[in-house]
C-alpha cells in the first residue's frame, strides 16, 4: 500500500475525471437523440455546446485526470514515496489543471465558446477561454515536472541501474507530451490570446491549424500510452506471467515518442497551404507508428499463450480457454484490445494520403475514434479502475461489484458495436460529422443515408442509450468504491495493485539514455516542420478577423 | 537485444508490408496524380469578392475538355450561380472563404475539400453520371452549419 498522502493526490484526480465522465457521457446522450431529431433543446442550450462539452469533457479532461491518477500510484508504488517538494508541485499541478478546466468549461456552457474542441481559428471565443486552455496545459506540465523530479531522485540514488518499467514508461509518456505541448502552447499564448483580447488584430489560421495537429495527434498517444502501460505491465500479473521482454517494451515506447509527433500533417491532408510532398513525408512517418504498435501485439498474444500453457493448455489455440475470463479486470482489458485491431486499422485508412477524401470529417471519423480512445482506452481505464479506487481507499471491490463490473463492461461492449458500426457506415455513405440534424431540404442522398438497419436513426439511438447506462453503472461503482463499499479488514480482503515483474537483466543501457532519444525525435520534427511552417509563414496571406458564428 | 524466431519474423512481414503499402499509395500520388484536394495559392480574405477568380464565381468553360468551377464559401452558404457541368469532362473546383474555416463536400464523389480563409482549395474531379449531387459543408462553422448546403447538377 502506497503513502497515505501519495493516494490523496491520486483520488483526487480520479474524483475530478469521473465528474467529467459525468457530466460527458450525458452530453454523448443528448446529441445521440437530437441527431436523430427526437430532441429538442432549450434555447439557452444548442447542439454545438453540448459538442464541445462531450468532447472536450471526455477527450480532454477525463483522460487527463485518470492518467495522472494512474502515474502518481504506480510512480509512487514503482520508485518510492513522494518527497515533499513532489507532493507539493502534484497539488499545484493539480489545482492549476482543474482551475483551466473549470475556466474553459464555463467559457462553453455559457455560450463563449461553442468552437469545439479543436477551437479552429478564426472561430473566436472568449478570450478567457483560451487563457483556461493554456493553464489546463500549464497544469499538466506542473505535475509532469513532479513526477520527473522523483523519477530523477531515483536516478541518483540507483546510479548506472534501469529504473522500474512503470517509471519508464511514465517518464516517456510524460515526455512525448511535454515535446506534444510546445505546439499547442506557441499557438495559443503567440496567436490566440493576443488575438481574442483584440491586442494584434488577425491570425494567421493555417499556421495555428499546423501548430494544433502539431500536438493534436500525440495527444491520441498520451491516451493510448498509459493504456498500454495496462497492457505491458498489468494484463501479465493478472494472467500469473513476468512481462514478455523488458527490452521491447522500452523499445516500443521510446518509438512512440518518435513516430507520433512528426505527423500532423495526416489530419490536414485535404487542405491547401501544405504541399503534397510535405504532406507524404508525414504520410510515411505516420506509418512508422505501425512497428512498435505490432510489437505490442506480439506481446500480447505471446503473454496470452505463455499464460494458457503454463496452466496446462494442449494444442493450437488451447490457451485461449485457460484465460482469466472471470477477472473482470482481465476480461475487460481483453475486450478494449479487441477494439483496438478495427480501430488501428481504420486509422491506417484514415491517414493513407488520397483515401482520407473518402471519410475526412465524415461520421467514419467520430466511429474511429469511439473505437479507439472511446473503447480501447477508456475500457481500459475502466478495468484499471475496478482495482485502482479500492486500492488507494482501502476499501473492498466485492462479488455483487465485480458482478456490476461485467454487466457494465458487456453493457458498453454492445452499445458501441452498434453506435460506431453505425458511424462508420454512415460516414462512407456520406455523412458529416459535428453536424447537428440537418435533412438538407430533405435532399434524396441525405434521406438515403439513414435507410439501412444498421444506419437507421433507432441503431444508434440505442447504441447510445445503453452507452449511457453502462457509463450510469460504472459512476455506481466509482462511488461504491469510493466512499461506500465495506472497509478490507482481513488481508485478503484488501485490493493489490497487480505489477507484473520484469526482468531487465538483458536491457541494453542505450533505451533509457534520454538525450539520444529526445534528440531523434526533435530531429525528426524539424526535418517533418521546419520547411512547411517556415512557408506558412514567410509566404503568409493577410491574417484572418475573428468571427462568432455561433 | 533478443528477439523470438516468431517475432523476427512477424516484424519483418509486417515492416514488408508496409513498404509494399506506402509503395503504392505513393506511386498511386505521384505518377498517377491522385493527391488530394490542396493548394498552395493564397488570397486576401477580405478582398474576395474583388479577386479574380472570385470576383465572377461560377462555371467557366477553359477548354474543350476542361471546365472550372469557382465557389465562395461563407457562414452559411456558397455563393456560386446555377453550378452546372457536364459528365466526362475535367471539372476544377476552386474554393475559398471570406470567414471561417468550412469544406466543401460533394456527396458519393471524392470531393471533400477544406476550405481555408486566406487560402485557395483546388481540386480537380471527372464525374462519371449524370444527376443532381448534394453539396455540404462538413466543417464545423457556427450555429448553421448543418443549414450550409448547395446541389450541382451534372448533365
Amino acid at each position: 500500500m502506497i503513502a497515505v498522502k501519495d493516494r490523496k493526490i491520486a483520488l483526487a484526480n480520479i474524483g475530478v475525471a469521473y465528474a467529467a465522465f459525468l457530466i460527458g457521457t450525458l452530453a454523448g446522450l443528448l446529441q445521440v437523440f437530437i441527431r436523430n431529431d427526437a430532441l429538442q433543446l432549450p434555447a439557452w442550450l444548442d447542439y454545438y455546446q453540448i459538442l464541445t462539452a462531450h468532447g472536450v469533457l471526455l477527450a480532454l479532461i477525463f483522460t487527463t485526470f485518470f492518467i495522472f491518477a494512474f502515474f502518481t500510484t504506480g510512480m509512487s508504488k514503482s520508485i518510492g514515496t513522494f518527497g515533499p517538494k513532489v507532493r507539493l508541485y502534484s497539488w499545484v499541478g493539480f489545482w492549476v489543471t482543474l482551475f483551466g478546466t473549470v475556466m474553459a468549461t464555463v467559457m462553453i456552457v455559457s455560450g463563449k465558446a461553442s468552437v469545439l474542441y479543436t477551437f479552429y481559428a478564426p472561430l473566436k471565443a472568449s478570450g478567457w477561454f483560451y487563457v483556461g486552455l493554456a493553464l489546463f496545459i500549464i497544469g499538466t506540465w506542473i505535475s509532469s515536472f513532479a513526477l520527473i523530479g522523483h523519477y530523477m531522485a531515483w536516478r541518483r540514488k540507483n546510479k548506472g541501474h534501469l529504473s522500474p518499467l512503470f517509471a519508464f514508461m511514465t517518464i516517456t509518456t510524460i515526455v512525448m507530451w511535454l515535446i506534444a505541448c510546445l505546439g499547442v502552447v506557441a499557438t495559443v499564448l503567440f496567436q490566440y490570446i493576443p488575438w481574442a483580447f483584440g491586442w494584434t488584430d488577425t491570425i494567421n489560421v493555417e499556421l495555428s491549424r499546423s501548430l494544433f495537429w502539431y500536438f493534436g495527434h500525440p495527444l491520441v498517444y498520451f491516451w493510448l500510452l498509459p493504456a498500454y502501460m495496462a497492457w505491458y505491465l498489468i494484463v501479465p500479473k493478472l494472467l500469473g506471467v513476468k512481462v514478455f521482454s523488458d527490452s521491447l517494451a522500452r523499445l516500443s515506447f521510446v518509438l512512440f515518442i518518435l513516430f507520433s509527433i512528426p505527423v500532423g500533417f495526416h489530419h490536414q491532408l485535404t487542405e491547401p497551404g501544405i504541399s503534397n510532398f510535405w504532406k507524404f513525408l508525414q504520410v510515411v512517418l505516420t506509418f512508422m507508428v505501425i512497428v512498435p504498435s505490432l510489437m505490442t501485439a506480439f506481446t500480447m498474444f505471446a503473454n496470452f499463450e505463455i499464460s494458457g500453457r503454463k496452466k496446462g493448455a494442449v494444442g493450437l489455440f488451447g490457451w485461449f480457454r485457460m484465460l482469466p475470463w472471470k477477472d473482470v479486470r482481465f476480461t475487460s482489458i481483453f475486450i478494449a484490445m479487441a477494439f483496438f485491431i478495427p480501430g488501428g486499422a481504420g486509422g491506417i485508412i484514415n491517414a493513407s494520403f488520397q483515401l482520407n477524401e473518402v471519410v475526412h470529417n465524415t461520421l467514419w471519423i467520430v466511429g474511429h475514434f469511439h473505437i479507439t480512445v472511446g473503447t480501447p482506452v477508456a475500457m481500459t481505464f475502466m478495468g484499471l479502475t475496478f482495482w485502482l479506487i479500492p486500492y488507494l481507499t482501502g476499501r473492498q471491490f466485492t462479488k455483487s461489484m465485480q458482478r456490476l463490473g461485467f454487466v457494465q463492461i458487456i453493457t458498453w461492449t454492445i452499445g458501441m458495436l452498434l453506435m460506431s458500426t453505425s458511424q462508420h457506415i454512415l460516414g462512407l455513405l456520406g455523412a458529416p460529422r459535428r453536424t447537428a440534424y440537418a435533412g438538407y431540404n430533405n435532399h434524396p442522398s441525405a434521406l438515403e443515408w439513414f435507410d439501412g438497419i444498421l444506419t437507421s436513426h433507432v441503431t444508434m439511438a440505442v447504441g447510445g442509450s445503453i452507452l449511457f447506462l453502462s457509463a450510469m453503472i460504472l459512476m455506481y461503482i466509482v462511488i461504491m468504491t469510493m466512499f461506500l463499499s465495506p472497509k478490507a479488514e482481513r488481508p485478503e480482503d484488501f485490493v493489490e495493485f497487480p505489477l507484473a515483474e520484469s526482468d531487465k537483466e538483458h536491457t541494453p543501457k542505450f533505451l533509457e539514455n534520454w538525450a539520444i532519444w529526445v534528440g531523434i525525435a526533435f530531429a525528426l520534427i524539424f526535418i517533418a516542420y521546419a520547411i512547411p511552417i517556415g512557408d506558412m509563414i514567410q509566404n503568409a496571406p493577410p491574417g484572418s478577423k475573428g468571427f462568432i458564428t455561433w | 537485444m533478443h528477439l523470438h524466431k516468431y517475432e523476427k519474423i512477424w516484424l519483418v512481414f509486417g515492416i514488408a508490408s508496409l513498404i509494399v503499402f506506402l509503395s503504392v499509395v505513393g506511386v498511386s500520388a505521384f505518377s498517377h496524380d491522385h493527391t488530394p484536394s490542396g493548394g498552395m495559392d493564397t488570397i486576401d480574405p477580405e478582398k474576395v469578392n474583388e479577386t479574380a477568380p472570385f470576383d465572377n464565381p461560377g462555371v467557366s468553360q477553359l477548354d474543350d475538355d476542361t471546365y472550372q468551377v469557382t465557389i465562395v464559401a461563407m457562414a452559411f452558404g456558397y455563393n456560386a450561380p446555377e453550378m452546372k457541368v457536364p459528365a466526362g469532362k475535367e471539372i476544377i473546383f476552386k474554393v475559398t472563404s471570406t470567414d471561417v474555416v468550412h469544406s466543401f463536400t460533394i456527396d458519393n464523389t471524392k470531393v471533400n475539400m477544406m476550405v481555408v480563409p486566406g487560402q485557395i482549395t483546388t481540386k480537380s474531379y471527372t464525374f462519371e453520371k449524370p444527376g443532381k449531387y448534394l453539396i455540404l459543408c462538413n466543417e464545423y462553422c457556427g450555429t448553421g452549419h448543418h443549414m450550409m448546403s448547395s446541389e450541382i447538377e451534372v448533365y
